[in-house]
């Protein structure tokens, strides 16, 4: 069914009946949407490549041609970065995709990276009129497919645009932190002609696009090449450099001289679910488990050193994006049965659509409406079993779900030999502990006012130590907005 | 670049070496650790104290024992190589203050990051005794460094081939009666501070261990590291190294320690493969 010749063989016979023809609106809605070209299941599960294969010439027009270049283009209200949604779809569907790659990148610094993340269906795509006519968000113009695409071309070849730097301010910005926020406050800082320098605790830059989202999902050689285009542009990275430790993050102003510091360090402190047994050998947060095998590259047992758990039966808790990587991880790595548990029902779950649609198309089963009591072991404290509880939907909580009630009684033992924990992060706490005077909230992440600024003076933040576990494109954006206000700082200050 | 500046084996199994590392130099204090890789692509992620550094030199200080894979390659690197990446300093320093009298005790390896802790307790003013234990003789390390601390020393083996015969808790408990100190500090192998906490627990005496469990990032980011402590769960990394003895959960810290042994030892048998491969070729 995703077949890519048959997918493209397709696509080029219904291409040739529309060529030149002028469609009407209700013409372009009828072109049946483009499925994804994937690696066939069965395959998969026994590499690590990418699962999603791309569009096709042919796919990319014809998806083009179903958008219906709505004057008020409500699409563009749900892309939190405001990509200029039908201008750049129309140049996709004339075959001009650097013209429309250059539109995406007036306002999107990466989007070969989020045409493949962002959950569309719940951005952009959740606007867009031709799902709304055909009453179905799925079937609205698969916006990410066509961006994915035409940044690809430029990634397999095409002529990179390098941004305009501009000469040489003097003045110094500090980044913490080499993931979406980081990356993209560099690059807008730097084009102002200021020197940048991003700090990275880990020995690989990129974030959670190297350390948490797989290769079958991300590959790695993306980031590598934005990050490359990164140095090219002169950004200095520093990797082994942990902020609050390696040196104060006051510091970094103070003794080092850098005029402003920007914070994007991520959400990287996972949750447990505080239940009994949550120690035992085998129990395993997914972040843990995700970093032995995408930054330790442990999958590949022939060269890493880096070993990681094999397992036979896994329970995977949690129903985010999280618990879909670690859920199909888990697959690829041999292990017999993989159980994802959430607590509530698919339609609550916060992964992509697609993921789901992988994980499943994979083996992976759902136990929906069911969460862990407790996790039993044997006697050398290895795990041997989940006990389960039973839920059902009661009324909507403060969030607009409807909340899952505990049916009494209803335990049972699940046999498991690992566990992953997948229930989200919270903001790591070292740098509020290191550093005197930044504000914080409740949950530990980072207060700031509208411009991006923090509690303390020259120092701005954003990405997910500031909105919690979110998205790639968010954390874009707000590198993106902390990065303006940098430069308009450092701009008022050289009035000399 | 991290350089190893010099290198010098201390026993069969034991290894120092000086690093160039301005920066961890000048912020690290005792306590603290750093976490090595020795190749970007495929290399593992260890952690080992920080034993000594020079902030003028630039330098820091590792000793460790060749266990597995990664300690045996870095033991195989010579003065003028480079270590590809080194964090650092990781974890919260000890809290160093006048406590009075401070017993201190180093089994095996764990004499290595006892030293820093040995040194500033007695710089903060404290009485210090230091016992040091060791399997045989030739396991003795950092005995000189420790004299030169300690106002009274004890060393002793398990075979009696050196020293007292005697495991450390013997000593321990002796100076527990006679001496009774105000804190006491035991780093070792897990069995060892367990049975450390043991002896001390009936005398109330407040001892701290430092616990080795199994790390990847050292952030706080993964959760690898963690053990329960007082019935809660707590990062090594970022909550550690150092515990209160006496609330630690040491059996499901060692079994945990045990999560990866067959797959590690696979790969430390590919290694020494590899490295007797190597040396095959070296002579030919
Ligand atoms: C498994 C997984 C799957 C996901 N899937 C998706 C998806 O499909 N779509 C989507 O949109 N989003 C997804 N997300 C969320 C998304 O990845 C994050 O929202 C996004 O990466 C946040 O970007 P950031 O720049 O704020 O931080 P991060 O990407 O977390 O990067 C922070 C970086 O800062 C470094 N750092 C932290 N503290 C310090 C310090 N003190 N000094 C120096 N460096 C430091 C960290 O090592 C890290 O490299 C997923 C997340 C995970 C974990
Ligand atoms: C905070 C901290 C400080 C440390 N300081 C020192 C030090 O100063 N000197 C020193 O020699 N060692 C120290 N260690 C222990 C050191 O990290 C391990 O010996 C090292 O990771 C082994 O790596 P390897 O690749 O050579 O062996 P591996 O192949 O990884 O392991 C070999 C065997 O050791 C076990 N093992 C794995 N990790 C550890 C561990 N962390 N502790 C104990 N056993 C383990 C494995 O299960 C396996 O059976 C410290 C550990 C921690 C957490
Ligand atoms: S960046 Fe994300 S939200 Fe914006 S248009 Fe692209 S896919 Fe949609
Ligand atoms: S809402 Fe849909 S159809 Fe309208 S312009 Fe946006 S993508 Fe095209
Ligand atoms: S080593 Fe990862 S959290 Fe401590």
């Amino acid at each position: 069914m995703h077949d890519l010749k048959h997918l493209d063989a397709e696509a080029k016979k219904l291409m040739m009946e529309l060529e030149g023809k002028t469609l009407k609106p209700r013409e372009r809605a009828a072109i049946p949407p483009q499925e994804m070209p994937a690696q066939d299941a069965q395959k998969r599960i026994g590499n690590m490549n990418e699962v999603a294969r791309g569009y096709t010439e042919a796919q990319v027009r014809l998806e083009s041609m179903r958008c219906l270049q709505c004057k008020n283009a409500p699409c563009i209200k749900g892309c939190p970065v405001e990509i200029d949604i039908p201008r750049f779809i129309k140049h996709a569907e004339d075959g001009k995709f650097a013209e429309s790659l250059a539109v995406i990148k007036e306002s999107s610094l990466l989007p070969a990276i989020c045409g493949r993340v962002c959950p569309q269906e719940t951005q952009c795509q959740e606007f867009c009129t031709v799902g709304k006519m055909l009453k179905d968000v799925n079937k609205a113009v698969s916006i990410g497919r066509i961006e994915r695409y035409v940044a690809d071309v430029e990634l397999h070849g095409g002529n990179p645009i390098m941004p305009e730097v501009a000469s040489p301010t003097g003045k110094r910005v500090a980044i913490v932190g080499s993931g979406p926020a980081g990356i993209t406050a560099a690059a807008d800082i730097r084009k102002a002609g200021h020197e940048v320098t991003i700090f990275e605790a880990f020995h690989k830059p990129g974030g959670v696009m190297v350390y948490g989202i797989p290769e079958f999902r991300l590959p790695k050689a993306i980031v590598e090449y934005e990050i490359n285009n990164l140095k090219q542009m002169g950004v200095e990275i520093k990797t082994n450099f942990l902020v609050g430790r390696t040196r104060k993050l006051r510091d970094l102003i103070d003794k080092d001289g850098y005029n402003a510091v920007f914070i994007g360090s991520g959400a990287g402190l996972p949750k447990f679910m505080h239940i009994e047994g949550e120690n035992l050998i085998g129990v395993l947060s997914a972040n843990e488990y995700l970093t032995r095998s995408n930054l330790m590259k442990a999958y590949n047992r022939e060269h890493a050193h880096t070993p990681i758990f094999v397992s036979r039966v896994v329970g995977v808790l949690g129903g985010g994006n999280v618990a879909m990587d670690a859920a199909r991880t888990a697959v690829r790595l041999g292990a017999e049965k993989v159980y994802v548990v959430y607590r509530r029902t698919e339609k609550e779950m916060p992964a992509r659509v697609e993921e789901v649609a992988h994980a499943k198309e994979e083996g992976v089963e759902f136990l929906l409406l069911q969460s862990p009591k407790r996790i039993l072991g044997n006697e050398k404290q290895q795990v041997r079993a989940m006990e389960v509880l039973s839920y059902k939907l009661g009324e909507p909580d403060d969030s607009g779900r409807r909340r899952p009630i505990a049916i009494e009684g209803s335990e049972r033992e699940l046999p498991v030999d690992t566990v992953i924990v997948s229930i989200g992060n919270d903001s790591n706490p070292l740098l509020e502990k290191t550093t005197e005077g930044l504000a914080t909230n409740k949950w530990g992440n980072i207060i700031i006012n509208d411009d991006c600024s923090t509690s303390i003076d020259r120092i701005y933040a954003g990405g997910d130590i500031v909105l919690g576990a979110a998205t790639v494109i968010l954390a874009m954006g707000q590198g993106r907005k902390a990065a303006a206000s940098i430069n308009a700082l450092l701009a008022s200050e050289s009035g000399d | 670049m991290n350089r190893i500046l010099a290198k010098r084996q201390l026993s069969d199994e034991v290894f120092l070496m000086k690093i160039e590392a301005p920066l961890i130099a000048q912020e690290r204090q005792p306590g603290q650790f750093i976490i090595l890789q020795l190749d970007t692509d495929f290399g593992e992620r260890i952690p080992l104290t920080i034993a000594d550094a020079d902030p003028e030199e630039g330098s820091i200080t590792i000793i460790f024992q060749t266990v597995g894979n990664t300690s045996h390659r870095l033991a195989a690197m010579e003065t003028g190589d480079a270590i590809e990446n080194l964090l650092g300093p990781l974890g919260h320093p000890t809290d160093i203050r006048k406590y009075g009298k401070v017993v201190c005790v180093g089994g095996g390896i764990g004499v290595a990051p006892l030293h820093p802790i040995a040194k500033a307790m007695k710089e903060a003013g404290n009485e210090v005794t230091i016992i040091i234990g060791a399997r045989n003789r030739k396991l003795v390390i950092f005995e000189e460094e420790m004299g030169r601390i300690a106002d009274k020393l004890i060393v002793c083996t398990d075979d009696g081939s050196y020293g007292r015969k005697a495991l450390v808790t013997g000593p321990l408990k002796e100076v527990c009666e006679t001496w009774n100190p105000d804190l006491a500090v035991a780093i070792g192998p897990p069995i060892m501070m367990k049975f450390c906490a043991e002896t001390t627990r009936p005398f109330g005496v407040h001892t701290l261990v430092s616990l080795n469990t199994i790390m990847i990032d050292g952030t706080g980011m993964c959760g690898g590291c963690r053990v329960t402590v007082g019935g809660e769960t707590k990062f090594v990394c970022v909550d550690g190294p150092e515990f209160d003895g006496h609330l630690v959960d040491f059996d499901n810290m060692m079994l945990r320690l045990g999560t990866y042994t067959r797959e590690e030892e696979a790969d430390h048998h590919a290694c020494h493969l590899d490295l007797a491969l190597e040396e095959d070729h070296g002579n030919a």
